[in-house]
């Protein structure tokens, strides 16, 4: 339950951000850190020329999961066609190359490029997840799941190259041998699978067929475990997206088609390789260094990147400036009447539904896991009960959040369009704590408001602050695909239009409410929005009304 | 921008996109050793004698041992190390002593070096010895090796092929 002490706080809070005296407004806003700046001045070139939904950066995730697939369709078809044996496997593959060069041999060269580019974005993604500080708390689940996929995608990889036997497989299997006997696993070691000609078996060839197959196949596991923790998980990159990366890699494979660099030979060491240094520079390491040294550096890596999640923080926040408690949303059982629709809009998967306790039998209940609530507040923009017109003096709803409970918004309202003799006058501005800083355009006209998530904004108080004599609301956040929360904007844009449940009733004026997406930096674009909004409204209110 | 500036920046980068996975993909060109060198590899598993025979047991001795414990047989399993050398045109290359393995050194000895060597005619000698309890080196092989440029020269031990082989 939220006590009425807390929302007056609150609520003083929210006044305080829209004085003049912008400095103690400020201390809501998430802070920036140098990559988060990293990250969104590369976003916004993107932006101009691909558009937010097929950004790459805005996708390397479903970039990823594209590339994926990719590799899983080809490489069905060079296995179908493959002979695994040591004597026939490089013909088998050669022969693709050689007789169907625009299918079989195109497929070949797809599979590797595919890899190769499933190798980059996946390393893209890790340094922008890292970048924008998304490896601590709730996140650390998506993080800590993300890290074993690394040592699969480099395991599938480096084996994949062992199954052309040509020279080049040859050198990076007695390579990983030497890498793997550095660490005594094995009885006998591993190199001498790969002395001779005659030691290199077909057994030993199945092997490499299990392991190439297998690990794809625990790494698409573990794809799906790393997006438990996300609900509706963007793995399809937009078509245009696809459709561009796809046709990349075709083009690539045909103007520089993968060929064998001549059948294995045991006696002899390769003269020049064609090399693929994505996957195999760790051979080169090893012979520059030693195997030992690769472990080492191998090893350090995964335990940083696991214990990153745990290490502090290097923020250098002035040390008066509190952090704000992230409180996780809480359930007021009362209120709840199991609608599901947080369930549907948490983007987190951190709702849950059980049955109702104290209700008649089939009714359900709401109820939230704390370890994976991002405490973003879209659950209580999604909850029927938030409706500002419920005539309680406390508003109470399904779903909220304690450091910024739906009533607290309401008060906030109340107060800031208490004067009737500047009704029809106000603009209402409701932005996020993530995106562009709506503070600093307040006027005696403009009320801006900033929110943990825009999305946690309920539809009916746009209707309420309307009814209360604002001439006109305008919603702003993070820019399209690049909410803090992932889903804030989707389903704020979503509810206004009627799409999503709950929506904006259709009394409303259109007119009188406007949605400009703007992230830091955008501050020019949402002021000319503004303005033009403003002309707008004038023009509105000169309407006769009918 | 407008719509034809985008698209052509798109192809652009798309077209980026794929050459920097192309070529990382294919260049620079990698060279294990330089195009002169040829390679040894000295590999072998094997286990080293018995240090101890099998021993009969005197009646006293089994007397005094429990009941179940009572074999007639008295058999250490530990094995000899076994030790290595190789010379290269009469200098010393590779001198070492691969103590069994396994927690009561039942098992084999194995040893994986490489070395890299100019390629042309070389002196090789290897010596083997796998029973400390003997003096001198069990098995020798001098031999004198034409190595080509990028040969890979096999050394290896097989009892069952008369001890030390070069392949
Ligand atoms: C193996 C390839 C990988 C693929 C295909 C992949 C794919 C994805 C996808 C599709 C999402 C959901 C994005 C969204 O819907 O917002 C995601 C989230 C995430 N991934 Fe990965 N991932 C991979 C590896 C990794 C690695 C190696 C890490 C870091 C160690 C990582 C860290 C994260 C994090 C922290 C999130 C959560 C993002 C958020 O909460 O907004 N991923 N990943
Ligand atoms: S605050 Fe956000 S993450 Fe937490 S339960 Fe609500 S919607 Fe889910
Ligand atoms: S949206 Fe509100 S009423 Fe519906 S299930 Fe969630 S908490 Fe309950």
């Amino acid at each position: 339950m939220v006590d009425a002490a807390a929302a007056h706080t609150s609520v003083a809070r929210l006044m305080s951000s829209i004085s003049a005296d912008t400095a103690c407004g400020q201390h809501q806003l998430a802070s920036e850190s140098l990559g988060s700046k990293i990250c969104r001045k590369l976003d916004h070139q993107f932006d101009t020329v691909f558009g937010a939904a097929a950004n790459p950066w805005r996708h390397l995730g479903a970039l990823g999961f594209l590339f994926l697939w990719i590799v899983v369709v080809s490489g069905i078809y060079v296995y179908i066609m493959f002979d695994t044996s040591v004597a026939g496997a490089y013909e088998s593959i050669e022969s693709l190359s050689r007789e169907q060069p625009l299918f079989g041999g195109l497929l070949r060269s797809l599979h590797r490029y595919a890899s190769d580019a499933f190798l980059i974005v996946t390393l893209l993604h890790l340094a922008r997840e890292f970048l924008l500080g998304r490896y601590r708390g709730f996140r650390a689940f998506s993080w800590l799941t993300g890290v074993p996929l690394l040592w699969l995608t480099y395991a599938a990889g480096i084996g994949g190259f062992w199954l052309v036997w040509d020279q080049l497989g040859q050198f990076s299997a007695n390579a990983t041998a030497e890498l793997l006997d550095a660490i005594p696993l094995f009885a006998t070691p591993l190199t001498r699978n790969f002395l001779t000609a005659s030691a290199v078996s077909d057994r030993m060839f199945s092997l490499f067929v299990f392991v190439h197959i297998g690990v794809p196949l625990l790494l698409l596991f573990g794809l799906w475990f790393h997006i438990q923790r996300i609900s509706q998980a963007d793995v399809f990159p937009a078509r245009a997206l696809s459709a561009g990366s796809l046709a990349a890699l075709l083009v690539l494979s045909l103007v520089l088609p993968v060929t064998g660099q001549g059948t294995a030979d045991m006696a002899q060491l390769p003269a020049a390789l064609t090399f693929d240094w994505w996957y195999l520079a760790v051979h080169p390491l090893m012979y520059a260094t030693s195997a030992t040294t690769v472990w080492v550096l191998v090893f350090a890596i995964t335990a940083l990147l696991l214990a990153l999640p745990v290490l502090p923080t290097m923020s250098r926040k002035p040390a008066q400036v509190a952090e704000p408690v992230a409180e996780v949303a809480i359930v007021s059982p009362d209120n709840c009447s199991g609608c599901r629709r947080c369930l549907d809009d948490c983007p987190y998967a951190a709702i849950s539904m059980i049955p109702h306790p104290n209700k008649k039998i089939g009714r359900e209940l709401a109820v939230v896991n704390a370890d994976f609530c991002a405490a973003c507040g879209i659950c209580a923009g999604s909850c029927p009960s938030s409706s500002p017109f419920r005539h309680n003096e406390t508003l109470v709803t399904g779903i909220d959040m304690p450091q910024l409970p739906v009533d607290s918004i309401r008060r906030w309202l109340d107060e800031v369009l208490a004067d009737e003799t500047k009704h029809g006058e106000k603009i209402i501005v409701i932005g996020c704590d993530h995106a562009v800083d709506v503070s600093a355009i307040a006027t005696t006209e403009i009320i801006p408001l900033s929110l943990i998530c825009t999305g946690m904004l309920p539809p009916a108080f746009v209707e309420y602050a309307i009814r209360r004599g604002a001439a006109g609301v305008l919603l702003t956040g993070c820019r399209s695909g690049g909410c803090a929360f992932r889903q804030g904007n989707q389903w704020t844009e979503d509810r206004i239009a009627g799409r999503r449940e709950p929506h904006l009733r259709s009394n409303v004026d259109p007119s009188r409410v406007n949605i400009v997406w703007a992230d830091r930096g955008d501050e020019a674009k949402l002021q000319i929005a503004i303005s033009q909004f403003k002309y707008s409204l004038l023009e509105v209110s000169h309407e006769p009304s009918h | 921008m407008n719509q034809a500036t985008r698209i052509f920046a798109q192809a652009l980068l798309y077209a980026a996109f794929a050459a920097v996975v192309g070529y990382f993909a294919t260049a620079p060109v990698y060279r294990h050793l330089p195009a002169d060198q040829a390679l040894i590899k000295l590999s072998f598993s094997h286990s080293g004698k018995l240090l101890a025979e099998c021993r009969q047991r005197s009646a006293e001795e089994l007397a005094k041992m429990p009941p179940n414990m009572r074999a007639p047989m008295d058999c250490r399993r530990e094995r000899s190390p076994v030790a290595v050398e190789i010379d290269l045109d009469g200098q010393p290359l590779f001198r070492h002593i691969a103590p069994p393995s396994g927690l009561s050194k039942d098992g084999a000895s194995t040893v994986y070096q490489r070395f890299t060597l100019p390629a042309g005619t070389h002196q090789l000698a290897v010596r083997f010895s796998d029973d400390v309890n003997k003096k001198d080196f069990g098995y020798q092989r001098a031999e004198t090796v034409t190595l080509a440029p990028g040969k890979v020269l096999v050394i290896d031990f097989d009892a069952e092929k008369g001890g030390i082989t070069l392949i």
